[in-house]
C-alpha cells in the first residue's frame, strides 16, 4: 500500500516535472525542471529495480545534460524570444513528421514486450558463464550486443565532432568565489574515486563505462568551472587522442576478430574478461574527456 | 530488546527531520524573499535530512551502513551550504545591476 502510493506520486512528479520542463516560463527553468526530471527519474528506475540506467539516468540524464545546457544557455547570450514563436508549428510538423514513422517502426518491435515472459533474461544469464563478466548487463553490453556499444561510442564522437563545428568557442565563467573553489577541489577526487569504482564495478554489479566517465567528467567539469585547471583546448592533442582511444581499441579488437579470430567482435575463448576490461577502461576515458570537452572546451578565437 | 527500543527511539528523529522538511517547503512558499526562502530551504536539507538519516541509522543493519549513511549527509551537508552561498551571491549581483 504505503509503495503503491510511493510509485504514484513518483509517476506523477515525473509527469508535472515533464510538463514543466516543456511548458517553462524561461530556458532557465527548463533546464532545471528537466534536471529534476532526471533524477526522478532515476529514482524511478531505481524503482524497477534497473539499478544500471538509474545511475546512468542520474550520472548522464540529470548531471551531465544539465551542464550541457546550462553551458549551451551560457554560450547562446539573449536570444530573440519572438522568432522561436513563429517556427513553432513548423517545427511541430516536423518533429511529427520524424517521430511518426520512428514510432510506427519501433511499435513492431516492442510487441514480443506485450507476452509477459521474455526467453532473453534467460538467454543472457545461461550464456553468463562464458562473457568473461559476472554482470549479465555488462555482458549483454560489451559482449553480446558489443556491436551496439561501438555504435554509441562512435555517435557520441559524431557528436563531439558536431558540437565542434557548432560551438561558439569561449566559454566565458565567472571568477569562481572562493568558497565554491574550496568545495570542489574536495569534490573532484571524490569523483574520481567514485568513477574508478563504479568502472571496476562494472564486471561483476551495476556500473561500468558510461556512468564512470560521466562522473570523472564532472570532476573535470568542477575543476574547471573552479579555475582549478587550465582552460581544456580542442586543439590540444593528447585530449584529441584520448577522445579516440575508446572507439579505437574497440575498432582494433573488433578488426582483430574478424581477421585472425572467429568473427567480427568475438572475443577468442579465455580473452574475453582482459579484452572487455581494456576495452571499458578505454571507453570511460573516452567518455570522460568527450563529455567535458562538450561541456567545457574551448577553442582560441582566430586572430582578426 | 535492543533491537525494539532502537526502533523505537528512531521515530523520535524521523519525525524530527520530517517536520523540518515540512516547515522548510511552507518557507519555501511563503516567504517573500530569495534569501529567507533560501534559509527556510536548508534548514530543510541540512537539519531534517541529518535528523532523518540519523532516524535511519538507527534501524541500519550494520555499522558500514551507518558510515554510509553519515557520508552521504556530510556530502549533502557541504554541497548544500556551496549552492545556497552560490544563490545567494547570484541574487545578490542580480540586485545589483538592476
Amino acid at each position: 500500500m504505503a509503495e503503491g502510493l510511493f510509485d504514484l506520486v513518483l509517476a506523477g512528479l515525473l509527469l508535472m516535472l515533464a510538463g514543466g520542463a516543456l511548458y517553462g516560463r524561461s530556458l532557465y527553468t527548463s533546464i532545471l525542471l528537466f534536471v529534476t526530471f532526471g533524477l526522478v527519474l532515476a529514482l524511478v528506475w531505481a524503482r524497477l529495480g534497473a539499478v544500471d540506467l538509474a545511475l546512468a539516468e542520474a550520472a548522464i540524464g540529470a548531471g551531465l545534460t544539465g551542464a550541457l545546457l546550462f553551458a549551451a544557455l551560457a554560450r547562446q547570450g539573449r536570444a530573440p524570444e519572438g522568432e522561436f514563436d513563429l517556427a513553432c508549428r513548423r517545427r511541430g510538423l516536423a518533429a511529427a513528421a520524424v517521430l511518426l514513422p520512428v514510432l510506427w517502426l519501433m511499435l513492431s518491435s516492442l510487441a514480443p514486450l506485450a507476452e509477459r515472459d521474455s526467453p532473453l533474461p534467460e538467454l543472457a544469464l545461461a550464456a553468463l558463464p562464458h562473457s568473461g563478466v559476472e554482470h549479465p548487463v555488462t555482458a549483454v553490453l560489451l559482449n553480446y550486443r558489443a556491436w551496439d556499444t561501438l555504435l554509441e561510442l562512435a555517435v557520441l564522437l559524431l557528436a563531439l565532432l558536431g558540437a565542434r563545428q557548432l560551438g561558439s568557442g569561449r566559454l566565458d565563467t565567472a571568477r569562481p568565489w572562493p568558497q565554491l573553489r574550496a568545495w570542489n577541489a574536495h569534490l573532484a577526487p571524490l569523483l574520481v574515486l567514485v568513477g574508478g569504482f563504479l568502472l571496476w564495478r562494472g564486471s561483476s554489479a551495476p556500473g561500468g563505462a558510461f556512468q564512470a566517465g560521466a562522473l570523472l567528467a564532472a570532476g573535470v567539469v568542477s575543476l574547471r568551472l573552479a579555475h582549478l585547471l587550465p582552460p581544456l583546448r580542442w586543439s590540444f592533442w593528447p585530449l584529441r587522442l584520448l577522445v579516440l582511444l575508446g572507439l579505437a581499441l574497440f575498432l582494433a579488437v573488433a578488426a582483430a576478430g574478424a581477421w585472425l579470430g572467429q568473427g567480427w567482435l568475438s572475443y577468442p575463448a579465455g580473452w574475453a574478461k582482459p579484452l572487455i576490461l581494456a576495452i571499458e577502461v578505454a571507453a570511460t576515458l573516452s567518455i570522460a574527456a568527450s563529455l567535458s570537452l562538450l561541456v567545457v572546451g574551448e577553442r582560441r578565437e582566430p586572430a582578426p | 530488546m535492543t533491537e525494539w527500543l532502537l526502533d523505537g527511539l528512531s521515530w523520535l528523529p524521523l519525525a524530527g527531520g520530517l517536520l523540518f522538511f515540512a516547515a522548510g517547503s511552507i518557507g519555501l512558499l511563503r516567504f517573500p524573499d530569495v534569501y529567507s526562502r533560501l534559509h527556510a530551504l536548508t534548514k530543510a536539507d541540512t537539519l531534517g535530512f541529518g535528523l532523518v538519516a540519523a532516524g535511519l541509522a538507527c534501524r541500519a543493519g550494520s555499522l558500514w551502513e551507518v558510515a554510509q549513511l553519515l557520508l552521504i549527509w556530510l556530502l549533502v551537508l557541504a554541497s548544500g551550504a556551496t549552492a545556497c552561498q552560490l544563490l545567494a551571491r547570484q541574487a545578490r549581483e542580480e540586485e545589483g545591476d538592476g
